[in-house]
């Protein structure tokens, strides 16, 4: 054997057999090193709740993380100073071989899934404990969602509202998700997210005043379709800016840990927000502040018409997890069970450790970008096809549905003409409403409403009232 | 005495070289400190070289800026001087009220407010610990610690995604920049949701943020520390933007943007961080729409704000002496202009000079002149005047870059032209 090789195993040896005391002897509270030795959980946990006036939130004692299992670190004790290279930059050891680091590993990182592409249990998959009616609402809640998609996609090709996106093909991301989330953890989407509030208790109403920006829309007609918001079900609104909602996140998670809540924040996000320089910077902040926040990507492949291949060359998202110091996740989004597993485990976990989490959810993009979208230009019908027909998440909730004896046809039946009706139905009766009025353009760009705002407003008002054949008649003023 | 006379001198000095007198800090006469603002290393050695009297240099940052452009050894402090009694109106008020300088002002204001507010909350690089690159923030982690003084990596569109949204959902953060030129990198975050979530969410979440830092042009910085943000935030809707250019009002301004609901970019100047003022002792907050009267007058209506009210003051000197009587505004209020202070000034004076350090185009002295000739045209007896930097980037050769900011003589033949009408 090489004699480098033999000398380094001896030092191992004996690193690991001092580590080993050292554990025992430095998980007490107060005589915590800079060698980064984990605590145990309930110190950890512990700990963490930092009063508002402790000094010591940012002293060297906070970097002793929780990552006792990481192997690396268990090799750092004082007692063998000399062999390390004392940089603060990063504290590690010497070689003489010139290595480097893979730019991809070998095996990519395994998926996370419970259930195979027909809906059976996989062997010797542990599913989570479900509820019958939890079950059933969340396969209702996925169908309607997928008809409502359905009918405002038409709508926007009839020419009945301007703009829609689409959630075809994710909806087992967006419903599993909320269903393991509880209604205090604040969300913040992208867009393609719609799922998530339908869970929440947004009606089907609520959707359409929106997308026809009529009177009895909770965001005065402001955004265009689809840029929901609901305060009242913690859901911030959606900005059209791709990534912008990352650092929210992560601000409104450090606004919860200084209050100590009991909630985490949910970040939405798709393959291509993840090249923004928002993505990169919140996560490096989450890490670094340790506050309670689950970014959530929804990686289905294509961000209009650029591929994953040509967004990033590493694998995938979750392994950019590591690069930010973040536990990492990489689930099958197309799988309810999975999903809802998966989010149920890394929402305790961010609230427990105070810790961020990264969670991919690997899934397929069937239906356009969004109305304004032809996705049959860069990739083949067959593909889309074959997603749509195989691989829809919806469908293979409902074999497992089924399987249990939890759903049937006429169910399915029901729940289909039901959810078409109501569309329809708030559909039609959203689109005669009355706009909102023009006293509303001004309000709400500042808490009241300035002279120079009242002014214009004046302006405005006395241009419609002298042109009123010019105007819009549905326009209240 | 002695030492009054060459204070005398120094001051006589500074104001040929063209430094502001204002900036002159008057000593105590508890301290036995005379605190001088110079410009050069070699009248420090002159002033220590005669007998008896040392310079103390004043607080110079962590980067060595401030208006010192070299790095002045601190000497030692003064024995034998007398204090220099200012000229006040009446001696009651000078004795009330505690003196300090602009930088102390805002970090009485930030710490008033978050002794009021435990929601209130600094984020910014290296205001924790550290106490800000201009001291702004200077023992406050160790008084409220490190979560509500939040040190940040450099990713300022992210930090200022990360006070947004923590607003969003109750807390009132502050955001530091480090230079204002540093917040274009978070352009996005404030122009496309800073000022606009309150909006197109219906009203359904409010973001009461205040975003401030030091900008304008400061002593040979560069072209990239030396912009002035003013003139590129003014057309995002949403936002409220306040100019401080006293520690009166800088306190006042600060509590006031902290209280508010709004959005609100308070830009500071990096040159008048150093400004000695005694303000009162009482709490008082300013209002942000308002606008300050500084010297009231009959011939003409000057609208400045930041350093260029103390360039203003120091052209008034001169004005007056030969016979003018101009009213100096310093607008404060950058949007929405205070247009009934404004509006009531040029109904006296007919005449009106905006006197600014944005860049000539687009900058906040276009805005004001078009909101002045659109309300009070019929008012005016001659064009509107507007000193501004040109539109070049500030240049690094001191000499140069004194011929891109307006120096007071240039405002002096100004108001002599503008008064010919």
């Amino acid at each position: 054997m090489p004699y480098h090789i033999g000398a380094r195993r001896a030092v191992m040896k004996s690193l690991l057999q001092s580590v080993r005391s050292n554990v025992r002897e430095a998980s007490t509270r107060n005589k915590c090193s800079w060698a980064g030795l984990g605590w145990p959980a309930s110190q950890n946990a512990m700990e963490r709740r930092y009063s508002m006036t402790s000094t010591s939130f940012l002293s060297a004692r906070r970097y002793l993380g929780s990552q006792v299992d990481h192997p690396k670190r268990q090799q750092q004790t004082e007692a063998h100073e000399k062999d390390f290279l004392h940089f603060p930059g990063a504290k590690t050891t010497f070689t003489f071989s010139l290595e480097y680091i893979k730019e991809i590993s070998e095996d990519p990182v395994p998926c996370y899934r419970l259930l195979n592409d027909h809906g059976d249990p996989i062997d010797g998959a542990e599913l989570p404990e479900i509820e019958q009616s939890l079950g059933v609402k969340m396969y209702e809640t996925m169908a309607i969602l997928q008809t409502m998609d359905n009918l405002y996609y038409e709508a926007q090709r009839q020419g009945r509202i301007s703009f829609y996106v689409t959630s075809i093909g994710e909806e087992a991301i967006n419903v599993a998700s909320a269903a393991a989330l509880s209604s205090d953890d604040l969300i913040f989407p992208q867009y393609r997210e719609q799922g998530v509030l339908l869970w929440r208790g947004f009606t089907l109403k609520d959707f359409a005043s929106q997308c026809f920006a009529n009177d009895e829309d909770s965001g005065k007609g402001r955004q265009m379709p689809v840029h929901y918001g609901s305060k009242k079900l913690n859901y911030i609104t959606v900005s059209s800016t791709v990534g912008t909602q990352l650092p929210h996140a992560v601000g409104a998670a450090y606004s919860l840990k200084m209050a100590k809540e009991e909630a985490c924040t949910v970040a939405y996000f798709g393959d291509g927000g993840t090249s923004e320089g928002d993505f990169h910077a919140a996560m490096n902040f989450a890490s670094v502040l340790e506050v309670p926040v689950l970014f959530i990507c929804r990686n289905n492949g294509w961000a209009i018409s650029t591929p994953a291949s040509d967004q990033y060359r590493s694998d995938g998202v979750v392994v950019k997890g590591q690069a930010y110091g973040i536990r990492s996740f990489r689930v099958d989004g197309n799988d309810t069970l999975a999903m809802y597993s998966c989010v149920q485990a890394a929402r305790k976990m961010a609230i427990e450790e105070s810790r961020p989490i990264l969670i991919e959810a690997l899934t397929y993009r069937i239906g356009h970008h969004t109305t304004s979208d032809d996705s049959s230009k860069y990739r083949s019908i067959t593909e889309m096809e074959r997603w749509k027909s195989l691989r829809d998440p919806v469908i293979r909730f409902r074999k497992w549905l089924e399987g249990n004896a939890w759903w049937d046809e006429v169910a399915e039946r029901r729940l289909r003409a039901t959810a078409r009706n109501e569309v329809i139905t708030t559909m039609v009766r959203a689109e005669i409403l009355k706009k909102p009025p023009l006293s509303d353009l001004f309000k709400d760009v500042y808490d009241s409403v300035p002279v120079h705002l009242q002014e214009q407003e004046a302006y405005v008002r006395s241009t419609v009232t002298r042109h009123p054949k010019d105007h819009p008649s549905d326009v209240p003023l | 005495m002695e030492s009054t006379a060459l204070l005398q001198k120094v001051t006589a000095g500074m104001a040929f070289r063209g430094t502001p007198a204002s900036l002159l800090s008057s000593s105590s006469a508890s301290s036995h400190v005379a605190r001088i603002k110079l410009g050069s290393r070699s009248v420090i050695r002159a002033v220590s070289r005669l007998s008896g009297l040392t310079v103390k240099a004043t607080h110079l940052n962590a980067y060595g800026f401030g208006t010192m452009p070299h790095n002045s050894t601190a000497l030692k402090t003064v024995n034998k001087a007398v204090a220099v009694k200012t000229e006040t109106g009446s001696t009651a008020t000078a004795q009330q009220g505690h003196e300090l300088l602009l930088f102390e002002a805002l970090r009485e204001g930030l710490e008033e407010e978050m002794e009021r507010d435990p929601t209130v909350c600094v984020i910014g690089e290296d205001v924790g610990h550290y106490g800000g690159s201009y001291k702004v923030t200077k023992g406050m982690a160790e008084k409220f610690g490190d979560l509500r003084l939040l040190d940040t990596p450099i990713a300022e569109n992210s930090f200022t995604g990360m006070a947004i949204g923590a607003a969003m959902t109750g807390l009132r953060p502050i955001v530091e920049g480090m230079n204002m030129g540093f917040l274009l990198l978070a352009f996005n975050q404030i122009a496309n949701n800073c000022g606009m979530l309150h909006y197109t969410s219906g009203g359904q979440f409010t973001i009461p943020i205040v975003i401030r830092g030091p900008g304008g042009v400061g002593k040979q910085l560069g072209a990239e520390h030396s912009q002035r943000l003013e003139s590129y935030f003014q057309s995002v809707p949403g936002l409220q933007m306040v100019a401080c250019s006293t520690p009166y009002n800088a306190k006042g301004l600060m509590k006031a943007a902290i209280r508010s609901e709004n959005p609100v970019i308070l830009f500071e100047h990096v040159l008048l961080y150093n400004l000695k003022e005694r303000i009162p002792d009482e709490e008082y907050v300013l209002c942000l729409e308002e606008a300050e009267l500084v010297r009231p007058g009959q011939d003409i209506t000057i609208l400045t704000y930041s350093r260029m009210r103390h360039h203003v003051l120091q052209a008034v000197k001169t004005l007056v002496s030969k016979g003018y009587d101009p009213e100096v505004i310093d607008i404060r209020s950058l949007k929405p202009f205070d247009l009934f202070a404004i509006g009531n000034s040029v109904k006296k004076t007919h005449k009106v000079l905006i006197v600014e350090e944005c860049m000539r185009t687009g900058g906040i002295g276009a805005s004001l002149r078009a909101a002045i000739m659109e309300n009070f045209f019929d008012e005016l007896d001659a064009p509107i005047g507007c000193l501004s930097s040109q539109d070049v980037p500030t240049p690094y050769a001191g000499p140069l870059e004194d011929l891109t900011v307006v120096q007071p003589p240039q405002i002096v033949f100004a108001v002599e032209q503008l008064c010919k009408h």
